[in-house]
């Protein structure tokens, strides 16, 4: 019953857990200890028992694959490792998931370790296959699911593990605490009120019309997005607010499979809906943040009506909203001149249907604005999502999977790239820095904050004069 | 043996088919949990029916979806299986012969000419999709015994009763041959992979109301689009 110190089914709920792991500099002794690790066969077995035995979804995805191979081109993965048939969908979850349940959990060590490396180094849980199969038979699902099973034996990627952690201590997936998260908006606010007179960061206000929740990403490494956002909603005249605690969007818990924590990081979000009572709320622009609080996140706690307590926004709903109604107007002399294509994200593309929102975003912004081919809910991944672009031990297979994007943005002669989505803004940096293809990629934020008419009130005080 | 084919041969085989196919049914939809699945399907009824709807229409039109225009040969096989699989064991005049002499009523028929290319089209089909599984990589790492085996249970019916209508060889063998085909294959539906002809609506209306309800179907102006 080899149980490791750092690799094991343990939850890491404690700080001295999460230092330990951290301080283990690139998972080296982790990994280590993978290899001695033992499968809970009982657990496992039990686990399929009640989840896909008895259920009917995924046991029949499993059973009636008519094993055509048409998921195959679907697959941006299968593409970029030049049509590899190991690369295929179906073949990917029938020889992982599939066996699994066909042996009843009775596998080994070495059989979890390459369900581990396939659930995260040859899916990112994109969706696309599942609308290329005749069946209907989504294996993005079916990897997320795979992944809670590894987790749960603790067959896990060693930043995923690091990163459900973060969410069990922090409540965020970084080491930001409250007191870091008020500093920072305070800091932001102080920053930037001289450019613009009147701007504030309103923390904990109760019924304001939008909460404004984030990625921990930003407070800790990009501040000034936060800025950007705070200036925009000022501009826009809006009355909003952030939340003390429950400021977090994201799920590195929604990667890495752990479910138990999914539910504690959307409930916190959803505690301070039920503290603040905004009339809406609006989510920063990110993907997966996004699914995991406003799509997902309702099932993880329980609620019924599958909708969180209060309508919720991704950022682009929000920005297409205020373009649309005038509160933002963009200076038709400063709209992006230049060729400029866009990312969709499929977490709030594909598996939330908004690709017409940030089309009509740039309606407003681009005067040349080029699609990808494929596109909106058609899209490929960034080839960067589901946790890839932050695993350390598939970096080469991620650099490999870029190539589709790399590709298909070259087509567009575009070279300029938005991609309001953190992972797919990631992504995009790293095939610039892997393949140095001559483009820039941006937030929305920035550029609109560049575009935006300012109202004279608004204006800071040194023009007035 | 011709009265035990096409007596109680044939009762259970009719009987295993029917039953088997409705309790697929009611297991796969007890089997469907809210919050497992992450699909709200009662308090959003309508739309998850809109979008089940589109999921299983989209899909039954020739390239009626993107997969289907981006596989045009196959998808054409597929199609002429389907159809020649289905609509010629309902609308074969011998059938309905048997049919009317046995229960009284009998559906509208099809010519032997037509039955004749419906099946031949079926079998060249079949010929074709199994040629695929050799020649395609991304196919063959896929194709285990049991896909030939259920290929082979689907086109004996038809192989068996094409020798028979035409009375190549011994027809008394190949009758009896094709009424046995039929019968495996009736008994094999809810037993294996040919439960699609069942899962294939249920797995599609599922995916669309996964769709339609959680995965952006109150926001698409459209529906989603296959």
């Amino acid at each position: 019953m080899a149980q490791g110190k750092l690799c094991n089914r343990e939850k890491v709920d404690t700080l001295e857990q999460l230092q330990a792991l951290l301080n283990d500099k690139g998972g080296a002794q982790y990994y280590k200890e993978m290899q001695d690790l033992d499968v809970d066969t009982d657990l496992l077995r039990a686990t399929l028992q009640k989840t896909l035995k008895e259920k009917s979804r995924i046991k029949a995805w499993l059973e009636i694959c008519a094993h055509c191979g048409m998921c195959s081109d679907s697959c941006f993965l299968y593409l970029a490792n030049n049509k590899d048939p190991e690369q295929v969908p179906s073949y990917k979850i029938q020889s992982t998931l599939g066996r699994l349940y066909k042996q009843k959990g009775k596998v080994d060590n070495a059989f979890m370790q390459m369900c581990m490396d396939t659930a995260w180094s040859k899916c990112t849980c994109c969706n696309r296959c599942g609308m290329y199969c005749p069946f209907g038979i989504d294996m993005g699902i079916m990897f997320s699911y795979l992944r809670g099973l590894c987790f749960q034996q603790g067959f896990v990627p060693w930043e995923m593990k690091i990163g459900s952690g973060m969410h069990r201590v922090y409540r965020a997936q970084m080491d930001v605490t409250t007191e870091d998260w008020v500093e920072t908006c305070e800091w932001m606010a102080e920053e930037y009120e001289e450019d613009w007179p009147g701007l504030k960061i309103p923390i904990e206000k109760v019924g304001a019309d939008i909460m404004y929740t984030v990625n921990a990403r930003e407070p800790k490494h990009y501040p000034e997005d936060l800025a950007e956002a705070a200036i925009l909603f000022h501009l826009a005249g809006e009355d909003w607010t952030v939340p003390e605690e429950g400021w977090e969007e994201t799920s590195l818990a929604m990667f890495a499979g752990d479910w138990e924590a999914c539910k504690m990081q959307v409930q916190s979000v959803y505690d301070a809906m039920e503290r603040l009572k905004p009339k809406r709320m609006v989510v920063t622009e990110c993907g997966h943040a996004y699914r995991a609080t406003v799509i997902e996140g309702p099932y993880w706690c329980g609620l019924k009506t599958g909708q969180p307590p209060v309508e919720s926004l991704h950022y682009v709903e929000w920005v297409a909203e205020v373009l649309r109604n005038g509160k933002l107007k963009i200076d038709p002399a400063k709209k992006i001149k230049e060729p400029v294509t866009l990312q969709d994200s499929c977490n709030y593309i594909r598996n939330a249907g908004l690709a017409e929102y940030t089309r009509e975003i740039m309606s407003y912004i681009a005067e040349d604005f080029r699609e990808m081919s494929p596109n909106k809910d058609h899209n490929f991944c960034c080839g960067g999502g589901g946790g890839f672009n932050g695993i350390g031990r598939y970096r080469k297979q991620r650099n490999a999977g870029l190539k589709v994007k790399r590709d298909q943005i070259i087509q567009t002669g575009a070279k300029l790239v938005i991609a309001p989505c953190h992972n797919c803004w990631d992504a995009i940096r790293d095939l610039e820095e892997v393949f140095e293809v001559g483009i820039r990629w941006s937030f929305l934020k920035p550029l609109l904050v560049q575009m935006v008419e300012i109202p004279e009130h608004l204006k800071p005080q040194e023009e007035e004069v | 043996m011709y009265e035990l084919v096409t007596g109680p041969l044939a009762w259970l085989a009719f009987g295993i088919f029917f039953i088997g196919v409705m309790v697929r049914t009611v297991l796969y939809i007890r089997g469907l949990d809210w919050q497992m699945d992450r699909v709200a399907y009662k308090p959003h009824r309508i739309y998850g029916l809109k979008g089940a709807f589109n999921s299983i229409v989209s899909w039954l039109i020739p390239y009626g979806t993107r997969s289907w225009r981006f596989y045009p040969f196959f998808t054409v096989m597929v199609f002429v299986f389907h159809i020649g699989l289905l609509m010629t064991p309902i609308f074969l005049e011998g059938h309905n012969i048997l049919l009317k002499e046995r229960f009284g009523f009998s559906l509208w028929s099809i010519s032997q000419p037509t039955a004749d290319v419906l099946t031949i089209g079926m079998m060249v089909a079949a010929f074709f999709i199994l040629l695929r599984r050799y020649a395609l990589p991304e196919v063959r790492i896929l194709t285990t015994w049991y896909d030939y085996t259920v290929l082979a249970i689907a086109v004996a019916p038809f192989l068996t009763g094409f020798l028979a209508a035409h009375q190549i060889g011994n027809y008394q063998f190949w009758l009896i041959a094709h009424i046995l085909a039929g019968e495996i294959m009736l008994i094999a539906i809810p037993f294996t992979k040919l439960s699609h002809f069942i899962l294939f609506f249920l797995s599609r209306a599922q995916l669309g109301m996964d769709y339609g309800i959680k995965r952006g179907g109150m926001k698409r102006k459209r529906g989603m689009a296959w």
